[in-house]
């Protein structure tokens, strides 16, 4: 089949073939007011004309700051192998594998994202992606609430408020008690947790680390949730567990996370990837692709898109979600990015990551007026207190070429003096130095 | 060979009264038209059904399909032997292919459901 745009001979042999006379004759259906007109664009460009053009664009951008802004996102480093292996035609260009005669290489390489996420996680079973952390969150709430017949949620406030609002807003039209335990910049609130849970609760829902940065080890809660019946689903950001406690080692039933720092751009909010697993008695309940080995008629392994009758196009309404797609491109991108870093160089970022947090941490913490929050450990995240207002102070800090943070005063009322930073292993020492420096400047200048 | 001791729904679920409980299944004709199953998902011991409740699910490599209660009552009994061996419905459906075994809280339900000669004809009457 010829991709090639058709010619007017080839469009008069056409209409000609079906007897009418003109294109416009095929909408005569449409009424007259409703039929586009012209559309007022300006004459076509060259190549150079454009590629220009579309460069002063991207200039606008303030691409080039030096970021220590997280928040769920983040600015790590992408190994050149995975645009190298991305950008191949057979991994850009296919379709969904529905037919997998045709799409083995497709298959296997999504049934190895999902055994690399189950690795990850120490968790039985693992679906072919979600479209970000925060459907994967709202997903994995849903899946609660089928699986144990119940009706309320405990959600701890130290979960990205972003997702947060994701979930409200999808389930707005249901009647689901969502029970807020309130936020500290510490750790889960066990008596909080205690008094709200009881067996009208489908699941507590946690994030490690927390949106504030703070690492818990939720083993005690979990068992709490365990004891009435409950689920515990866990959302964490996948190079923590390079360091942190397994989701399946702590006992969680369903994880999911935002699997954008394995190897994806920022991108101003997306394509991003939301991770899945569970445990191997919930995966029936599992929403979204599931790619499973096999073996074909001569005995070969082959992989198969299954357990299909979760999904729309088999149940419909009784589906367990009405997602018919992943993001195939993204999950490769994080398999490559697992695979080249290997689980030793995983745990090599994320102490890399700790480790300049650390220095950051100190470097901020001489600054006069400046505080940093210590109730907890954390990772490569803290919460900053400054002696003014951060959203201010971070908006300072572009005009000296630094991405400083997130003033958590957007989503916490009260903290408005409050900035989220967070250091990836990309931060230099002195990139680290001139940031301390700056802020000072800023703050006393 | 259809069960005289039986009574049928028109979904093809079969019921075996056993003094005021009941024992459920899918008939051969649901069985066959399935396929060989890879997966039957069924109701929990006490839960609540009424009559034409959505029970449980049979799932084969081709379709997957919903069960309805063919008489209310509490369920006491499900054959766990399905989980692993769900083929043992397809060689079995009236024996060993039970589903699960209730405790009927109106047993005059019965009468309203086909009996074995009504069934076969209803059969034919859906082939033809």
């Amino acid at each position: 089949m010829s991709y090639v745009s058709n010619t007017d001979e080839q469009r008069r042999e056409m209409l000609a073939a079906i007897g009418v006379e003109s294109i416009d004759d095929l909408f005569a259906d449409i009424p007259e007011e409703l039929r586009s007109g012209p559309l007022n664009l300006p004459p076509g460009r060259s190549e150079m004309h454009v590629m220009r053009l579309m460069h002063e664009l991207s200039e606008r951008n303030a691409a080039h700051l030096v970021s220590f802004l997280g928040a769920g996102f983040y600015d790590h480093y992408i190994p050149a192998a995975v645009d190298a292996l991305l950008r191949r035609g057979e991994f850009y260009t296919p379709y969904t594998p529905y037919q997998p005669e045709a799409s083995q290489g497709t298959l296997q390489a999504i049934y190895e994202y999902q055994t690399a996420i189950c690795r990850l996680t120490g968790l039985d079973a693992a679906n072919a992606s979600l479209y970000d952390g925060g459907t994967a969150l709202y997903e994995a709430a849903m899946m609660a609430l089928r699986v144990t017949g119940r009706n309320k949620i405990l959600l701890d406030s130290g979960v990205n408020p972003i997702y947060r609002n994701m979930l409200h807003c999808y389930t707005s039209n249901l009647h689901i008690d969502f029970v807020e335990v309130p936020a500290v910049h510490g750790q889960t609130q066990r008596e909080v947790v205690g008094e709200y849970l009881d067996e009208e609760t489908a699941a507590i829902v946690v994030q490690n680390p927390n949106f504030f940065g703070a690492i818990d080890d939720h083993s005690d809660v979990v068992e709490m949730a365990h004891s009435v019946g409950a689920l515990a689903v866990m959302s964490t950001y996948p190079i923590s567990l390079g360091l942190l406690k397994s989701p399946g080692e702590i006992g969680v039933d369903i994880a999911t996370g935002e699997g954008q720092s394995l190897g994806l751009p920022l991108s101003f909010g997306g394509p991003y990837l939301g991770y899945m697993a569970c445990r191997k008695d919930l995966i029936r309940q599992m929403p979204g692709r599931i790619v499973g080995a096999t073996q074909d008629a001569a005995g070969r392994r082959g992989f198969v898109l299954t357990l299909q009758t979760r999904e729309q196009h088999i149940r419909r309404e009784k589906a367990t979600s009405n997602i018919c797609t992943n993001e195939s491109l993204c999950a490769l991108a994080a398999v490559v990015y697992l695979t080249v870093v290997g689980k030793h160089g995983l745990r090599e970022v994320a102490r890399t990551c700790a480790d300049k947090a650390e220095y950051a941490r100190r470097r901020i913490e001489a600054i006069p007026g400046v505080s940093v929050k210590r109730d907890a450990p954390t990772f490569n995240e803290f919460a900053v207190e400054l002696p003014a207002d951060a959203a201010e102070v971070a908006g300072a800090m572009t005009e000296k070429g630094f991405a400083a943070g997130f003033p958590l005063g957007r989503y916490y009322p009260g903290m408005e003096r409050y900035l989220l930073v967070a250091v990836t292993e990309r931060r230099t020492k002195e990139e680290i130095g001139r940031f301390s420096e700056a802020m000072e400047g800023v703050l006393w200048n | 060979m259809i069960p005289k001791d039986c009574r049928y729904t028109k979904d093809h679920e079969w019921i075996r009264p056993e003094g005021d409980t009941a024992v459920t299944g899918i008939t051969e004709h649901a069985a066959e038209q399935m396929g060989d199953l890879t997966f039957v998902e069924m109701p929990q011991v006490g839960n609540e059904l009424k009559a034409g409740d959505t029970a449980g699910c049979v799932e084969s490599v081709k379709a997957v399909s919903d069960v309805y209660a063919p008489a209310s009552g509490e369920v006491i009994e499900v054959n766990g032997t399905l989980a692993d061996d769900p083929g043992r419905l397809n060689a079995d459906p009236y024996g060993e292919g039970w589903l699960w075994k209730m405790r009927l809280s109106d047993p005059e339900e019965l009468e309203d459901l086909m009996d074995a000669d009504a069934y076969e004809a209803y059969l034919a009457a859906e082939e033809g």
